[in-house]
């Protein structure tokens, strides 16, 4: 029997859209009888059923607004669902939108353990792989300096390199592996694989299905909340580029 | 919060099945306190970048206010004591900056807490973790502020034939705690409300307009007695702050005068506990608050 290592049960997310809330229209809206509804909601995610075992590599496939980064939010604990039950083993740590824990006045140095600290890890663990996330980040020289001055791709890099090293047990990845120039792509890239190589669960999001492809074994793909297809990875980009 | 599902053969070695997003509460700030030790040090770091004063700010502001109230009511209004003033309050310089000292700790803490959720927006949209830290984060840098302050209010009463007891640090440390605790709880209720109606940080910034004046931290509390009559000086009394204000009073102005004024009767064996209780309660409801409102942070922010 395998273990699972993300458990999702039939959750569903509504938004409420609220174009109207200003005190004239609620009034407008009271005088008409309260005819239809006063603010508009949607389904984010509609009954969404899923189990991640173990070491599986997934790939939330979709157009924009499908769904894909909400369900990432509620695996790891950003957003709560309405209905339904998620469940994870394990320390969950999220590349979502990498760098979010980073502050433009802050050094390098000071950033990496602000960071790390934000992603969960403590003093001790950070020292350890301190140098480790320098030497990934190939920043050495301006570890000291305040990251506003960095190059949009340096930044990046420090931010990436902090979240590979949280070694965690789930890895979210939302619409990071574009990170810097191309042989840092291939180092990621590469830094993912073997993370999933050493057992680590890996749910990615991506509009790459060329790296999809390399990283992922089984794709799901979503549509407007719901999750219409749950198959090997090549299968499910054939059926999107058809 | 632990979910455990049944039946499941995994070995003891693996970790629990666990719904993410379920904190502790505050206990989830005490287990993350390197975190929180980190965010406290960015705020103090990044707070006042770029200026040349750089945190002598934070004295520079206190000490102007200090010395405007102490020309204003102390000299003008005549209730500083001098040899042609004899109905003035000894030592007055004392008695307006220990309260100032106090209450600027609860103004700043409560006004940074109240919009520290909607301040770090960005980090809650995108990662889990305790949110009660940003307020705690508050209130904490607030007290480091706080503290020199303390020192130079100490300092100067020392110079003035103040020789401290045991029994008034231990004063003194209670009104700080009763503050502090008071400022957290309100700071999370309306850091929390503030994500959903961004009114909430408008009314703290009324409410701390009143709170310089509804303890007795420029004028003393006799002239509130006289007014108001035992009944309401007791509802004046329940204010938390009243009792932390005439605590300090207690502990580092009243030892540096004749010690012939009179202080509030009870203070330290029924107000000090009531306060104290009302403190506690405050942060009992704050963290109610903010633990029902926060798993809609993300989506509402």
């Amino acid at each position: 029997m395998t273990t699972n290592s993300i458990e999702i049960c039939g959750i569903s997310k509504k938004f409420v859209l609220r174009h109207t809330r200003s005190l004239k229209e609620a009034f407008v809206w009271i005088m008409k009888g309260r005819k239809g509804d006063l603010s508009k909601k949607f389904y984010a995610l509609n009954d969404i059923t899923l189990d991640v075992a173990m070491g599986e590599s997934v790939a939330l496939l979709g157009l924009n607004g499908s769904g894909k980064s909400t369900l990432l939010k509620h695996i790891s604990g950003v957003m709560l669902p309405d209905t339904g039950t998620v469940s994870t083993r394990g320390r969950v740590a999220g590349l979502i939108e990498v760098g979010a824990g980073f502050h433009p006045d802050l050094s390098g140095r000071d950033n990496v353990y602000l960071n790390g600290a934000i992603l969960g890890m403590s003093k001790e663990q950070i020292d350890a792989a301190f140098d480790s996330i320098v030497a990934f980040s190939e920043i050495e020289e301006f570890i000291d300096t305040e990251v506003k001055f960095y190059s949009s791709g340096m930044y990046l890099r420090l931010a990436f390199s902090v979240a590979v090293h949280t070694d965690p047990d789930v890895f979210l990845i939302d619409e990071i592996l574009a990170v810097g120039d191309e042989p840092f792509q291939k180092k990621c890239l590469a830094k993912i694989k073997e993370l999933h190589a050493a057992g680590k669960t890996l749910i990615v999001v991506s509009h790459d299905l060329d790296v999809v492809a390399k990283v992922c074994d089984r794709g799901i793909l979503m549509e407007s909340g719901h999750a219409v297809m749950d198959a090997p990875v090549d299968e499910v980009i054939a059926r999107l580029r058809s | 919060m632990t979910t455990g599902i049944g039946g499941d053969s995994a070995p003891s070695t693996v970790p629990p099945l666990t719904a993410p997003g379920h904190g502790n509460g505050l206990l989830d700030v005490f287990r993350s306190r390197y975190l929180l030790n980190l965010l406290v040090q960015k705020e103090l770091k990044v707070r006042y970048r770029g200026s040349v004063l750089g945190i002598l700010w934070s004295y520079v502001k206190p000490g102007m206010q200090f010395v405007v109230f102490y020309i204003a009511l102390g000299v003008f209004l005549g209730l500083e004591q001098s040899p042609t003033n004899r109905s003035g309050m000894p030592n007055y310089a004392i008695y307006l900056f220990s309260g100032i000292a106090l209450i600027n700790f609860f103004t700043e803490a409560l006004g940074n807490a109240a919009r520290s959720v909607v301040g770090n927006s960005g980090l809650i949209q995108k990662i889990y973790l305790p949110r009660q830290l940003f307020p705690v984060a508050s209130v904490w840098v607030s007290a480091v502020h706080f503290l020199p302050q303390v020192v130079i209010l100490a300092f100067v009463c020392l110079l003035n034939g103040w020789h401290p007891t045991i029994s008034q640090v231990a004063v003194a440390v209670a009104a700080f705690i009763m503050v502090a605790l008071l400022a957290t709880g309100l700071g999370l209720f309306f850091g929390a409300v503030n994500v959903y109606f961004r009114d909430a940080e408008n009314f703290v910034d009324m409410l701390l307009l009143v709170a310089t004046w509804a303890s007795p931290v420029l004028y003393s509390w006799e002239m509130v007695h006289n007014k108001l009559g035992p009944a309401w000086f007791a509802v004046y009394q329940v204010n938390p702050l009243s009792v932390a204000v005439e605590a300090f009073h207690l502990a580092f102005w009243y030892p540096t005068t004749a010690e012939t004024v009179a202080m509030v009767p009870n203070l330290l064996s029924v107000w000090a506990p009531v306060g104290m209780a009302i403190s506690l309660l405050v942060l009992f409801l704050g963290q109610m608050v903010f633990r029902r409102l926060e798993g809609r942070f993300a989506q509402e922010l």
